[in-house]
This record gives structure tokens, C-alpha cells and sequence, in this order.
């Protein structure tokens, strides 16, 4: 084993199994119906387990694959089978934090689709084509709330830019801390 | 206060089915996708729209190409917006449209200004998507940039161009080569990541120069890498050195072992747990190597968090295949995990402790495994079967229950590599444990009668075809193979042709206790004739097709059914050829209560075959050879008297074995040591030679108490017997059934019994007497005129004489017309000898009822045919 460690894919589902966003690094799946198989197979595999407060680990079709549930959200990140299960979880706990830390805290799945746009900035900021790019949070939360920061810039929802604004702020906070 | 309850309720309703993407139509957002195109833009709704796209996408939407280039050139207008967010979006949505070369060009110029920016979000994002849609021709345009960015200050930009590197090693090696004085400067960065990507990249541009890569590895080994990502990977290409090293060390310490084993104490988790998986994964560990990796392995072990537990015992388990005393002292930490939530944990925790436990625990073990098998997936599944495996092997004791656990597995639900590995499982266990084979080959059996897979099924019927001829009873395989010879798809068919085993098996096929297996073995056997495969059987095949079979088939199924696989091969001349008997209704009260646990053997065997079985049973007759006949039952009491017995005659070359029915009809008596005295004075060619008494008789319970004699061999002897049935009798409390202890000897008058001409003749039909008699030629042939005397009629007159000589009437020449003065009887039959013989018999009847017969007869051999005359004189 000398590759660099490498993520197949990052799914964000919803409580029915239902995308929220998804990303594929890996051809393995050659097309959407391959991938919907597979998230619908992995769901229902892993629905009925316990993964809120630790992330939780499955080998799955030769696929090494570590989940988190939050709400109606359920987080995944999948490797090789041979793949070291620590970094996966820590890429997956990157994407999981930096959810929380975009979404204010209130992290289910109607905020994550109105924030749908940050959520898909966070998951560039953490794989490129499969090679961890970022895992901690605050940098690919950072990363991807920094797009406000043009102020001159003007704001039809005021609700976006509240929200925004209050991601900056919990991102200072946690920085400073 | 309801009022508000209600309208809180409503809006929670709306929350759970709001979507800001509900009713969404692509058709629509690529309509909304012209405000690219306004001169104002608005950046804020461009990013809305950006994000509806990149929505649809996500959800599996596809745009034709007409589409995706439209929107593609209206986003390049976008590039004018000066607005953070929308150039991020904007990023974005290009690399997830991949544009087509002349498409691209049209950004080129945007994104070559963006790499060169202030802004390092600009220059960063730049970097990764003009890489990620370039070719080769525009990269050396910007490779000036891509070399300076890789030592950007910036630690996100140097990522970005570190991390586009490598993704362009794969088309462009040549060019990203040049740059390995700037990545490894990159090594050397402060920035985690960068130093992580920049390792990354520097050892695949020198993978192929080992010495390039150890130098790596000994410079970096010796210096701080801070990155546990980069660690991390510094472990894999360390690995890698000692693997490749290993071969040129003869002595002492392993290098970079030092190195490995420190990482064991590296504060993140993902490293320490890198170095012992790398240190379990050594070429030829030592166990003092793999102590302090099993260690903190073991440590990994009782942590609270599920992936650190799944990491660890799954490392162990792969240790626990070569080294499983090193494991042993983790296994009080593995048996807690059995009862872990996560089934794959208790999965790898089971099956570890299978390979480092004893011979004890492994049903305990078993017992839980099958409680949570259909919970797992089949990786898991295929861990488990792999561990039972080698279970078995260790513990060949145990494989009846380890085989029923993977044949009960086998017949659930799973997929190909699951299945796969179950039966070749078995079929190791099948050739290695000897006393596994009959089970396992009969679980492989039904397997295929109901498999899904092709190709397992080819793999089985072969190895049946190996395996099945060597087994005791290789017949019962024979209806799996055949089912699967008409089912089946073409590519079993063939998998069952081409094996030449088959025929063997087809062979054997050909004595099935099921007939209609018999014949369609024959079918197919001339069909593999037909298709010249099997050419050199071909003679025996057309000899079994179309050669007359001269015995009655039922007799021929019961005695194969009797045949017990042997040395001796089975031989068709000992199927008794008499017609089958029918044998006389017990004379039994209705409603016999069944017999009793200890007691004898239940009622009397009534057919030839189970003559035959119960006689060789006996250790007393058991020399006698091969039975020619048994007599239908011959009673020698009376109805309704207080002992009913009928004695049946079986004979033999050199000797006469009676078998005495008994019953007891006296509820209150219980009858021991029953025999039968018989008086042969008036047999005088016949001794007795052995007496086998029945040890015990209870009420309604019959039982069978046999005498031998020895008589001349081949000799129709024949003679009368006188019968005395003796026994000790005990009194029976008819309340409790309970006989008391003492008995008295008494006896009991049976009525004669004789040996006729007849027993030594088999009623044995001929389809076509003329035919027979014809082939026979009358070289043996004898002819004689009798005198029968007067008689009632014809008929009776024929009857007696077919009863004398106890041959088979052929083509219904028995029934006598009424009134007939003169009738032809053609009889067949095999005499003592296996001797053949055909009789023609014309009948006369004169005025005052007397009697003419002229008798022909035609045998093999003469003497037989003058024993017949012998017989009707003497009659």
C-alpha cells in the first residue's frame, strides 16, 4: 500500500435516503443509476444504526465506509478496503463540522437545502478528485463562507446574509478560541 | 390557545415537505440561467441560479450537450462580476460541466488572469480548475504559474497546485516531472497539508527510482514531518523500502523498523494506527516485531469509538491467519466485542477468536455467529466462512457441525463471492476430511438443484463427477448431475459433457435404485455414444440398449436396491428371475398393536428381496450363496388356532432353509426360545445343519424362527417334514403386560410340510416362446407321451401339471377352453442351476376322462431337460 490515501465519494442523505449532495470521486459507478444503487443499498444498510454521537464504520462491497447522523442528515464518506479507517474519519468528521459550523448549529436537511450552495463549497474545499484537500473544519468552513466577504455586493434575501454573517461569526469564534 | 397550537402544527407540516428546490424543472432553471447574459448582474441571483443547476446535476439530471454548452458560455460572462461568492460558484460549476477543448478556451484566458490574482482564493481555484479542464498544449503555458504556486506562501494555493500535480502525473507526467525542485521544497513547508500533498506528489514522480524513494524515506524519517496525513504516508513508502530491502539483509535489525515503531507513539490516532497495520503487514514479522504493534492494537480495542475498534480487530484478524499466538493475549478484549452493536466489529471479533481459540469454545462460538450471519454483509459473511474453513482444518472433529453451519448458509440468500467462497470451502473440507465427504458432497448437491450461478454450478457438477464415483453410493448423486443435464443452461450441460467422469457415473447410473433414473442413464449414455465421445464404451452400451433383458425388471430393481456397494461389482445373473411372488395376506387380526421397543423383528418379510436381505443377515446361512427361490407361504395351522405359524421354503444351491412365521394369539402368554423340531425321516437326501431360534415371542408380535438342512447340490431333493413347534411359555398379567419369571417348556403340533419338484424351478416367462424355443434347437430337446389318468376336465388336468413342475404359463396358454378335447400349454421357466427351460405340453382327453399328455421338453442342458421328465413321471 503506497498510494495516497484516497475518498470515493461524500454523500449527504437525507432521512428517506434521498440526496442532499452528493460527490463522486471514483468511476467505479458509471452512472447515476450505479450510484443511486449504491446510496440506497448503503442506506438501508446503515439506517437502523446508532451513528449520532460516534461516527460508525461498515465494510460494504469492498468498500470501507464511515457515517454520521445528525437530524434528518446522514453523512458519509467511503474508501478502498484497504484504506486506513482513521484518515476516513477524520475527512468525514472535516465535512461533518463544517456543515455544523455553515449551518449555525442547526443542522438538518430544509437548512442544508437553502444553504445548498455552501454545502456543495465545502464539499470542493474538502476532496479534490478524490485527494484530501482539507479535514479541519474551520478552514473548509472558512473556506467556503468566505464568498460574502465582498460587501459591495447586493443582497436580495436578507435571511442569506444574516445567515452568513452568523457563519463568519461562529467561524471567528471558534478560531479565536 | 388552540388556535396558534394548530397553526405551530401547520408550520411544522410545511417544514418537513419545504425544499427551496421543490417543483424544480430544468427547462425552467435553464431558462432563469439567461440572467448570466444581463448586462447588470446580479450576483446574488446568479448564485441562486448557479446553485439550482448544480442541484439538478447533483440529483442525477443530465444536460444534452446543446444545454451544457449554453450554460457553459453564459457563465463565462460571469467571470465579470467582481463578487467573491459567484466566482466560487462560477469555479464550481465549470469543472462540474467539463467543457470540451474549444469550449475551454473561451475560459482559459479568465482563469490564467484568475491564477495570477491577489486573491488567493482567485489564484487557488484557478489553479484547480484550469487544471482539472486543460490539455496538455495549454499546460505548458501555464506550468510558469503552476511552478510558483507550488511555493506559494499561501498554503492553499500551494495545495491547490500540488494536489493538480499529481492529478496531472497521470496524462502529463513529463511536464509535472520538471517541477520535483519545487515540490520538494514544498516538503519542507509548514503548512500540514502542503507538506502532505507535497510528499504525495514527490513520490509518485520518483516511484519508479528506488533509490530516489529511499533516500526520500531515510531523509524524511530522520527530519519532523508534521502532518499526520503525511505520516501517514511516510509509513506506506517506508513499508515499501523495507519490503524491497528486505531481500538484501541477512543480519539482525530490520531498517526503518525504528522508525515504524516510534510512529507507535505519534500523538494522532490515524498514524499510530498506520504504523502498527504497516508493522502486522511486515514481511516475515518476528513476534517481538509485532508485540508493541499488537499492543496498541489492543489498546484500540476497548475505545469508545466504533471506527478505532473496527480498524484494530480487523488488523488483528488479518493477524490472527499467520501469527494467531500473537493475538491470544487480546482475546479477553475480543470477547467483549462479541456482544459490540456493530455487527461487522462482532463479526472480525468472532471469527479472530476462532482462529486463536481451542477446540472448546468453537460451538459456543458457532452458536453466536449464526445469530447475527443474516445481519452482516457479505464481506463479512466471506471473513466468517474463510475463518470456519480454517476452523475445520485445525479441528477436523468438528466438522459435522461446522459443515451443517455452511451448508444452512448456503441455502440463505447471497451474492456470487459470498456463495463462491462457501463452496470452495466445503470443497476443501471435502478433500481434506475424509469423514466430511458424503455430507459435504450431498450439500453441494442440493445447492445446485436450486443455483443461481452458472459458473459454481459447472464447479460442482465437475467436482462431483470427480468426487462422486469414489463415495460409497455414488448413485445418489447421479438424479443432482442428471436434473442438472435437462434444467440447466447450455453451460452446465456442457460443464456436466465434459467431464469424462460423468460416464462413470452414468455407469453406476444404470443400477439406481429409481428406475426412471435407470432409464434416462441409459438414454443419455447412448446419447454420449451417439456423439462419439465416448466411442470405446460404445458395445457395452448398445448390449445394455438393445440386448434382450431376460429378467423381470421388478426383480432386478429389488435386487439392485439390495446391492451393497463392494469390491464386487454388481452382477446381473443374480437377480432372482422368478416372477415376482405374491405373497399370502398375513392371517393377522386387524388392527395388530405395533411392536414393541426390544422386540423382534417386526412382521415377516414379504417379498424375495427382503427374503433375501433377512437370510443374509443370518451368520448361519450366510455361506449358503445366492438364493434361488422362496416358497410363497405354506401354513401349517389352522386358523384361528392359539399359535399361528406358515413357513416359507427358501432355496439353495446346497441347501433348504424353512423360515416358521409365528404369531402368538394368547394375550396372556409369552413365548421364548421358540424353535421348531423338525423330523426329516422322510427326507432322506436332506440333514439338518443349522436351527436359529426365536428368542422371544409376544402376543401379536410375529416373529421367525428358521432350520437349515444341507442337501446334494444341484439335486431337486425333495421330501416331507414333520414340524413341532417348541417353547417355553410365561405367564403374562394382562394389566401391566409384565411376564413372570418362571416358564414351562410345552410344544405345539404344526402340520407337515414338504419339498417339492417345484421349488427348484423359477416361474420365468419368455415374451416370445416360439421364438425361444426355436433359438433353443432341439439338441436338448426330450419328448415322452404320459398317462395322467382319469380327470374332472382338461383344465384340471393342465393346472396339475403346471403345479407340479411350478413353471410360468406362457402367452395364456393355462386357460383351457370349457368343453376342449385337446389343449396346447407352453411353460417356461429357470431351474435350480440357472438352466433354462421351455416346455411344450399337448393334452388329450378320451371318452371315460382319461388323460394324454405328450410332453416336449427344451433346456440348455440335457440332464435338466431329463430331471423335468423325471419330474412328471414321479408326479
Amino acid at each position: 500500500m503506497e498510494s495516497c490515501p484516497s475518498i470515493k465519494n461524500i454523500l449527504l442523505l437525507d432521512s428517506e435516503g434521498n440526496r442532499v449532495a452528493v460527490k463522486y470521486y471514483s468511476d467505479e459507478w458509471p452512472n447515476n443509476s450505479a450510484k443511486e444503487a449504491f446510496e440506497k443499498s448503503l442506506f438501508t444498510k446503515t439506517q437502523k444504526t446508532n451513528a449520532r454521537t460516534e461516527a460508525e464504520i461498515a465494510m460494504f462491497e469492498s468498500h470501507i465506509i464511515v457515517y454520521k447522523f445528525v437530524q434528518d442528515l446522514h453523512f458519509f464518506v467511503t474508501g478502498a478496503e484497504n484504506e486506513n479507517e482513521l484518515i476516513l474519519v477524520t475527512a468525514l468528521q472535516g465535512f461533518f463540522d463544517a456543515v455544523g459550523l455553515l449551518l449555525r448549529g442547526t443542522v438538518d436537511k430544509k437548512e442544508a437545502l437553502e444553504n445548498l450552495d455552501l454545502i456543495l463549497l465545502c464539499l470542493d474545499e474538502i476532496v479534490d478528485g478524490g485527494i484530501i484537500l482539507e479535514t479541519d473544519a474551520n478552514v473548509i468552513a472558512g473556506k467556503a463562507a468566505s464568498h460574502s466577504i465582498d460587501a459591495a455586493a447586493p443582497l436580495s434575501e436578507q435571511t442569506i446574509s444574516q445567515a452568513l454573517a452568523t457563519a463568519r461569526e461562529h467561524l471567528a469564534r471558534s478560531l479565536l478560541k | 390557545m388552540a388556535q396558534p397550537f394548530l397553526k405551530k402544527d401547520d408550520d411544522h407540516d410545511d417544514e418537513a415537505d419545504y425544499s427551496p428546490f421543490l417543483g424544480i424543472e430544468k427547462g425552467a432553471v435553464l431558462q432563469e440561467a439567461r440572467v448570466f447574459n444581463d448586462p447588470q448582474l446580479d450576483p446574488r441571483r446568479c448564485s441562486q441560479v448557479i446553485t439550482k443547476l448544480l442541484y439538478l446535476l447533483n440529483q442525477g439530471e443530465t444536460f444534452t450537450k446543446v444545454e451544457a454548452t449554453e450554460v457553459f458560455f453564459a457563465v463565462t460572462k460571469l467571470f465579470q462580476s467582481r463578487d467573491l461568492g459567484l466566482r466560487r460558484m462560477v469555479y464550481v460549476i465549470i469543472k462540474e460541466l467539463s467543457p470540451s477543448a474549444d469550449e475551454v478556451i473561451i475560459v482559459t484566458s479568465s482563469l490564467m488572469k484568475d491564477m495570477t490574482s491577489k486573491t488567493d482564493m482567485y489564484r487557488a481555484n484557478a489553479i484547480r480548475v484550469l487544471c482539472r479542464i486543460t490539455d496538455g498544449t495549454l499546460l505548458t503555458q501555464i506550468e510558469r504559474y503552476l511552478k510558483q504556486a507550488i511555493v506559494d506562501k499561501n498554503p492553499v494555493v500551494a495545495s491547490a497546485a500540488l494536489v493538480s500535480g499529481i492529478h496531472l502525473l497521470q496524462t502529463n507526467p513529463e511536464i509535472v516531472k520538471r517541477w520535483s525542485n519545487e515540490v520538494q521544497e514544498a516538503v519542507q513547508s509548514r503548512a500540514a497539508l502542503v507538506q502532505f500533498h507535497a510528499l504525495a506528489l514527490l513520490h509518485q514522480i520518483r516511484q519508479n527510482d528506488r533509490l530516489a524513494v529511499n533516500k526520500l524515506v531515510s531523509s524524511l524519517t530522520r527530519g519532523s514531518v508534521r502532518s499526520p496525513l503525511a505520516q501517514c504516508l511516510l509509513i506506506r513508502y517506508t513499508s515499501q523500502v523495507i519490503r524491497e530491502s528486505a531481500s538484501n539483509t541477512q543480519t539482525g535489525d530490520r531498517p526503518f523498523y525504528d522508525f515504524l515503531e516510534g510512529c507507535l507513539r505519534h500523538k494522532a490516532e490515524m498514524v499510530i494506527f498506520e504504523a502498527a497495520r504497516a508493522i502486522t503487514e511486515l514481511n516475515g514479522v518476528t513476534s517481538r516485531e509485532l508485540t508493541p504493534a499488537i499492543t496498541v492494537l489492543q489498546l484500540f480495542l476497548s475505545s469508545t469509538k466504533p471506527v478505532l475498534r473496527f480498524a484494530a480487530v480487523r488488523t488483528l484478524n488479518k493477524v490472527a491467519m499467520t501469527h494467531p499466538i500473537a493475538v491470544t493475549n487480546c482475546n479477553i478484549d475480543m470477547e467483549s466485542l462479541i456482544s459490540d452493536q456493530n455487527r461487522s466489529i462482532a463479526t472480525l471479533a468472532i471469527t479472530t477468536l476462532l482462529k486463536t481459540g481451542n477446540e472448546s469454545s468453537v460451538d459456543r462460538l458457532m452458536k453466536q455467529i449464526t445469530t447475527f450471519m443474516s445481519d452482516i454483509a457479505d464481506e463479512f459473511k466471506i471473513v466468517v466462512i474463510e475463518a470456519i474453513r480454517s476452523l475445520c482444518l485445525k479441528f477436523p472433529l468438528k466438522h459435522r457441525s461446522l459443515m451443517n453451519f455452511l451448508s444452512n448458509i448456503l441455502r440463505e440468500e447471497g451474492g456470487f463471492e459470498y456463495k463462491k467462497a462457501i463452496v470452495d470451502s466445503i470443497v476443501i473440507l471435502i478433500r481434506d476430511i475424509p469423514e466430511a465427504k458424503e455430507s459435504g458432497l450431498l450439500h453441494l448437491c442440493e445447492f445446485i438443484e436450486d443455483c443461481e450461478f452458472t459458473y459454481l454450478s459447472t464447479q460442482i457438477l465437475h467436482f462431483l463427477g470427480i468426487e462422486g464415483p469414489k463415495t460409497s453410493d455414488p448413485s445418489k448423486y447421479i438424479r443432482y448431475i442428471y436434473n442438472r443435464v435437462h434444467l440447466e443452461n447450455a453451460t452446465v450441460r456442457a460443464g456436466i459433457l465434459l467431464q469424462p467422469h460423468i460416464f462413470v457415473l452414468l455407469r453406476r447410473c444404470l443400477f439406481d435404485t429409481d428406475d426412471e433414473v435407470r432409464d434416462r442413464a441409459t438414454l443419455y449414455l447412448n446419447t454420449l455414444v451417439a456423439d462419439g465421445a465416448v466411442v470405446e464404451t460404445g458395445e457395452d452400451v448398445k448390449e445394455f440398449l438393445f440386448g434382450s433383458l431376460d429378467i423381470p425388471l421388478v426383480n432386478l430393481e429389488r435386487s439392485l436396491k439390495n446391492y451393497e456397494p463392494s469390491e464386487e461389482s454388481f452382477d446381473i445373473n443374480s437377480v432372482p428371475k422368478e416372477v415376482k411372488i405374491q405373497p399370502l395376506a398375513e392371517k393377522k387380526a386387524p388392527g395388530k398393536k405395533p411392536t414393541g421397543l426390544g422386540g423382534p423383528p417386526p412382521g415377516p418379510p414379504s417379498t424375495i428381496d427382503a427374503y433375501e436381505k433377512l437370510l443374509s443377515s443370518i451368520p448361519e446361512f450366510s455361506n449358503f450363496g445366492k438364493l434361488f427361490k422362496s416358497s410363497a407361504p405354506v401354513e401349517l395351522t389352522e386358523a384361528e388356532t392359539e399359535y399361528a405359524v406358515n413357513v416359507v421354503k427358501h432355496i439353495f444351491d446346497g441347501h433348504v432353509v424353512f423360515q416358521y412365521n409365528c404369531t402368538n394369539t394368547i394375550p396372556e402368554q409369552l413365548l421364548e426360545n421358540v424353535t421348531v423340531i423338525v423330523d426329516a425321516s422322510e427326507a432322506e437326501e436332506f440333514a439338518e445343519v443349522a436351527s436359529k431360534p426365536l428368542r422371544s415371542l409376544p402376543y401379536d408380535s410375529p416373529g421367525q424362527t428358521f432350520v437349515a438342512f444341507e442337501k446334494p447340490e444341484g439335486v431337486p431333493a425333495v421330501g416331507k417334514f414333520s414340524n413341532m413347534l417348541r417353547f417355553i411359555v410365561k405367564e403374562v398379567d394382562p394389566s401391566t403386560g409384565e411376564a413372570e419369571d418362571d416358564g414351562v417348556e410345552d410344544e405345539y403340533q404344526l402340520e407337515e410340510l414338504e419339498v417339492v419338484a417345484a421349488d427348484y424351478m423359477l416361474k420365468v416367462g419368455v415374451s416370445n416362446f416360439r421364438n425361444a424355443w426355436e433359438s433353443m434347437g432341439p439338441d436338448c430337446e426330450r419328448v415322452d407321451e404320459y398317462g395322467l389318468g382319469p380327470r374332472e376336465n382338461l383344465a384340471e388336468a393342465v393346472n396339475a401339471v403346471i403345479n407340479l413342475l411350478g413353471m410360468q404359463p406362457c402367452e395364456g396358454t393355462e386357460v383351457v377352453p370349457s368343453n376342449s378335447r385337446s389343449h396346447t400349454c407352453l411353460l417356461s421357466g429357470v431351474y435350480i442351476g440357472n438352466v433354462k427351460v421351455l416346455v411344450r405340453l399337448q393334452f388329450g382327453i378320451d371318452g371315460p376322462k382319461d388323460v394324454a399328455m405328450k410332453l416336449a421338453v427344451r433346456s440348455e442342458d440335457e440332464a435338466v431337460s431329463d430331471v423335468i421328465h423325471e419330474i412328471v413321471a414321479s408326479g
